[in-house]
């Protein structure tokens, strides 16, 4: 079966604008495929290259080398069949709640009104009715997330690319939003690439996590495949056995990492 | 009784009606001969020479909207070159912004020549436009031409630079193209800048239209001072000068206005985020 997403040996390599001879190479030879309906994890040390990694399969950044395939053909400009959710506010702080989940219909050309009832109909499912009218400073922090959730979702992409969406969620919120997330894609099943460094948010939700080595020029150093039973409470699921067995795998893995992450940017400040 | 007139939030629009009564009965005490005696000057007609007359002033005024009813030509001819200035300065001021900031090499092709002309005092170039234009409506709209332009450019260019480079590619990756990206994302993210600059360049357009008549024409507020200074009749000048500022009030709160109803989605200093 073609991946819905493939990576092959791409890197990455930043040039100083002002220093030619200044460079930083953030990943090197990453191979990674997401297959269509999967959902995959990276995690990682803090300044691995990982939203790096997104953005090249986003088709943000182009990487220095390698190949990005999306269901089998070669990626040019941005990554039409995907869509992603950032980390950092990204919602336009000039249009209301509606007028952003319909942005992105309003971009395709949709008539206005189809666009309007799709859109609120997406606020119902994220639990946003009667809020269409605020604009994003009116919001809460998890209602801002929840209206992104909403803005991907609308248009259906058939790759959903997620850079820590909810890091800055208090964990109540957090594990709410999870399962919302988790419940969506399980009616969909679209391929999806979730990018964070919580582990245990890594291994509630995914089909297989990736670990990152520490930068520079980062890349993949295991992988493993998450077998609990679907569907998962994120909260219920943490308890299990099976989950505290893989977590200590992982992290068996994952420590050495972060220690080597943690010393290179305290001997960089 | 203090505390039934004591300044609140409530009262504030009376409390500055007060002060304004306050100034004027100074002014009014201060200046009419043979009230007070002389505290500064030899002669106790100084005073209303230099300063004029409240009472006759505003009597002035009335004069021209009531009773003359001469100065409307002369007022709708300034306002008419201050919006049109303003208008025509705030949109190139708008397209030219927005085509420097999204075309780095043209702009820093141009960012000499634009530093200098910034840096020039614009207010020199209006004997040439009066010899360009001639003395009519036109010399005076590019003067204030030139004064709002600037503001307005430099305005926008920083705020399409600064705009959020999450939000840019959000809405690339929602498939806007460039041409909505223009639409939807730098041109509303640029008008916060403009509406802070409208303020100051609302004014400048006035400082041209008026200078620019100041200078040479036939018709207009600013004609209507020179000729009255020309006789020393002070008070004159000061009734143009206040008629002037008023209108300069009327329409600073017209770009206010249009302001808060564009900008609702600012989220205003002291509002609480709501929920």
């Amino acid at each position: 079966m073609t991946a819905a997403l493939s990576l092959q040996d791409v890197s990455c390599t930043f040039v100083s604008r002002d220093d030619r001879s200044q460079r930083y190479t953030a990943v090197s030879n990453v191979t990674l495929d997401v297959a269509p309906g999967e959902f995959v994890s990276v995690v990682g040390p803090t300044g691995c290259g990982k939203s790096t990694l997104l953005n090249v399969a986003a088709g943000l950044l182009e990487p220095s080398s390698g190949a990005v395939r999306v269901f089998g053909e070669a990626l040019v400009g941005i990554n039409r069949r995907a869509g992603y959710m950032f980390q950092t506010e990204a919602l336009m702080p000039w249009r209301s709640a509606r007028d952003n989940v319909l942005a992105g219909l309003q971009f395709r050309g949709l008539a206005e009104k189809d666009a309007a009832a799709l859109a609120d109909d997406w606020l119902k499912r994220v639990g946003l009715t009667g809020f269409g009218d605020r604009y994003p400073h009116q919001l809460s922090g998890g209602m801002r997330k929840r209206t992104s959730l909403a803005q991907t979702l609308v248009l259906d992409p058939d790759i959903i690319l997620m850079d820590e969406p909810f890091s800055a969620l208090d964990i109540q919120t957090r594990q709410l939003m999870e399962n919302e997330v988790l419940e969506l894609w399980a009616a969909k099943r679209k391929a999806v690439l979730f990018i964070t460094h919580d582990l245990d948010e890594a291994i509630a939700m995914s089909d297989r996590v990736v670990v990152l080595s520490a930068g520079p020029a980062s890349h993949p150093i295991g992988e493993f495949v998450i077998d609990l039973a679907r569907p998962r409470d994120v909260a219920e699921v943490r308890v299990t056995p099976r989950f505290i067995d893989l977590h200590k795998a992982i992290w068996d893995v994952l420590r050495e990492e972060v220690l080597k992450g943690y010393a290179q940017q305290k001997r960089a400040a | 009784m203090w505390n039934a007139i004591r300044p609140t939030t409530r009262n504030l629009r009376i409390w500055q009606v007060g002060v304004l009564v306050i100034l004027f009965l100074l002014w009014h005490v201060l200046t009419k001969p043979g009230l007070i005696p002389p505290l500064f000057f030899d002669s106790d007609n100084d005073a209303k020479f230099f300063f004029g007359e409240p009472v006759k002033i505003l009597l002035r005024i009335w004069d021209w909207f009531i009773v003359d009813r001469d100065i409307y030509q002369h007022l709708w001819v300034t306002l008419f070159e201050t919006v049109l200035a303003f208008a025509i300065g705030t949109v190139s001021g708008l397209i030219m912004g927005m085509w420097l900031a999204l075309s780095p090499l043209a702009a820093a092709i141009l960012d000499p020549y634009i530093k200098a002309m910034n840096s020039m005092p614009r207010v020199i170039l209006a004997p040439i436009f009066a010899v360009w234009f001639g003395l009519g409506i036109a010399s005076k709209v590019a003067l204030g031409f030139t004064l709002v332009f600037f503001i307005v450019f430099f305005n926008v260019y920083q705020g399409v630079k600064e705009v959020s480079p999450t939000v840019l590619a959000s809405a690339r990756m929602l498939g806007a193209s460039r041409r909505q990206l223009l639409r939807h994302v730098y041109l509303p993210s640029a008008t916060s800048w403009v509406f802070s600059s409208l303020h100051t360049s609302v004014g400048l357009a006035f400082v041209g239209a008026v200078v620019g008549e100041y200078l040479g024409s036939s018709r207009g507020v600013g004609y209507l001072i020179l000729q009255a200074e020309g006789t020393f009749d002070i008070n004159t000048v000061m009734a143009g000068i206040l008629v002037l500022t008023a209108f300069a009030l009327v329409l600073d709160g017209i770009v206010g206005r249009v302001e808060r109803h564009l900008m609702k989605w600012q989220p205003r200093a002291g509002e609480t985020e709501k929920l």
